[in-house]
């Protein structure tokens, strides 16, 4: 466990790692993508209120979930690197970014498109798209910051520090909004317990989610490769590789 | 705390303070932009006392962000320029306890001053007089959340050339809580209830904030000394 | 399949635009996502190639022998 850990810190490592993780993630990524989107649209049964309109439930609830998710994974990043140095988590944390901030932009407008048929506007300040609204503020502050810096590990390490102070706020934000807003939906997906949805509509939805933890992986290796290959080029190593 | 320590940010205060009190426009520019921009809500709104009424916790809510956000990007600013930041880092006190020690004295020189004239504010947009108190209350306790979130963007981007907006981008996100209680609690007043539930939530972000946002900040100043 | 015929689909009981330019937008966001950083990985490795050959070259040596040269 330890030494996969250890190894997991080592650039070249990673990237001989990466590059076999990702030969397998991708076909297996998009395959699941087509897959959960073909069963969401034509095979499950249209909502009974909603119509069809409700379809659009198979991508914005899983880039909610994983756009969330992706923060704390960066916030964890941003911990590993301030607290053991390690260099290649500084590379993770300034991978996700870009990518938790594209999967909370995607919630955000099929939330807003979701909105018109059901609510009849555009944008209603519901308290979950409220939520995400401010999620997706949190995620270009991160980037932003980290342009400002000229020194990028310098850039890091205070993005680190902005993640965890924003990783212990998110909890406190989410329930701010949603007193403010009281009147919202409650939570419908619950893995204990009775599910509120039919299980024709859920197992799509949860293949789905599975999809986008897979998308979302397999981005940031993507974006950690790129970023490895700027960062060592002078390195023997990467020469070797690309040989 | 050993008393040694506490001397500390006695003197840290003290020596704040001090040195604020000799440029009095820095206390007083806040509370004219303040006054300036309520001024333009029944400009843009219109002067029905009513429609003001309504919107009044909201409109000195929003107000008091921005002008606490606009000037914490000062916050460490003299400390760094001068090298005194640096000295305090390298001090055998923490550096997290010299950072609670700005945010507490721009806290008494911004927030405290703001929430002592939010009563003038309140009667311009027309709000209840027996929701005055809550709001000069929950000025006082979101002001120092204000403040202490404002203090790590402001360590964070200290060192940067064009960090004014920068910290606006890093903080406003995080302020939003503040906000939402320090309404609530204004709202619920006005509206003749109890608003002791909100005005305990911004004491628990206050309380917890004191503790951890010094620790962050701290952070923040180390890398931006580059320690 | 729920739908009758293909036209049923993209009308969708009037729902279709909604549904489909969500749809669209997501992909059109994840294929940039993927597209974005593959670029950069081949526009830098590309450099390194470049960078490399001339370094060889600066040595007096074929790009052909600096292919089988041992690293240094």
């Amino acid at each position: 466990m330890w030494t996969f850990v250890h190894k997991m810190g080592s650039p070249p490592w990673f990237y001989r790692f990466a590059t076999i993780v990702i030969r397998w993630l991708l076909p297996t990524v998009l395959l699941a993508l087509l897959a959960g989107s073909v069963w969401g649209l034509l095979y499950a049964p249209p909502d009974f209120r909603q119509g069809n309109s409700y379809r659009i439930i198979y991508i914005h609830v899983p880039a909610a979930v994983v756009a969330l998710a992706g923060y704390y994974v960066m916030a964890i990043a941003g911990l590993v690197s301030l607290v053991w140095k390690i260099k290649m988590a500084d590379t993770a944390m300034r991978a996700v970014a870009p990518v938790g901030a594209a999967l909370t932009f995607v919630a955000l407008v099929t939330g807003a498109i979701w909105g018109k048929p059901t609510w009849g506007a555009w944008w209603v300040w519901d308290a979950r798209i409220t939520s995400m609204l401010i999620l997706f503020f949190l995620y270009l502050g991160v980037m932003a910051l980290f342009e400002a810096y000229d020194d990028k590990a310098a850039a890091a390490k205070a993005c680190a520090v902005l993640s965890l102070v924003g990783t212990v706020n998110i909890p406190i934000i989410y329930k701010s909004v949603d007193w403010w807003y009281s009147l919202h939906q409650p939570a419908s997906i619950k893995f204990t317990g009775e599910s509120a949805i039919d299980a024709s509509m859920l197992y799509p939805l949860l293949l789905m989610i599975g999809a986008f933890y897979g998308l979302f992986a397999l981005l940031v290796l993507l974006n950690m490769k790129a970023e490895l290959l700027g960062t060592h080029r002078q390195s023997a190593w990467l020469r070797s590789e690309l040989r | 705390m050993p008393p040694e320590l506490g001397l500390f940010l006695r003197f840290q205060v003290q020596r704040h303070l001090s040195a604020a009190l000799r440029r009095p426009g820095d206390i007083f520019n806040p509370l004219v932009f303040f006054l300036m921009v309520v001024t333009l809500f029944p400009l843009g709104l219109g002067p029905d006392p009513e429609v003001l009424a309504d919107f009044a916790p909201g409109i000195v809510w929003v107000v008091a962000l921005l002008s606490s956000l606009t000037v914490s990007s000062r916050l460490f600013q003299a400390d760094y320029e001068d090298g005194t930041l640096e000295q305090l880092a390298l001090a055998p006190h923490p550096l997290a306890l010299a950072a609670m020690s700005e945010v507490l004295s721009h806290w008494l020189l911004s927030g405290v001053v703001l929430a002592l004239a939010s009563p003038v504010f309140a009667a311009m947009l027309n709000m209840p007089v027996q929701a005055i108190p809550t709001l000069m209350l929950s000025l006082v306790l979101g002001t120092l959340c204000l403040s202490l979130t404002g203090a790590i963007g402001a360590a964070l981007t200290v060192g940067l050339r064009r960090g004014g907006v920068l910290l606006s981008l890093l903080t406003i996100p995080l302020t939003v809580p503040v906000l939402i209680f320090g309404v609530g609690a204004v709202r619920e007043a006005a509206l003749g209830y109890d608003p002791s539930g909100w005005l305990a939530l911004l004491g628990a972000l206050a309380a917890g904030g004191l503790v951890l946002a010094p620790l962050a900040a701290a952070a923040g100043l180390r890398i931006s000394l580059e320690l | 399949m729920y739908f009758e015929s293909a036209a049923a689909v993209w009308h969708m009981e009037g729902h279709g635009p909604y549904v489909w330019a969500a749809y669209g937008i997501t992909a059109l966001v994840i294929i940039l996502m993927l597209v974005m950083p593959l670029l950069r990985s081949r526009q830098m490795s590309r450099a390194i190639h470049t960078e490399e050959r001339r370094r060889d070259l600066a040595q007096g040596r074929t790009s052909e022998e600096g292919q089988h040269a041992p690293e240094a």
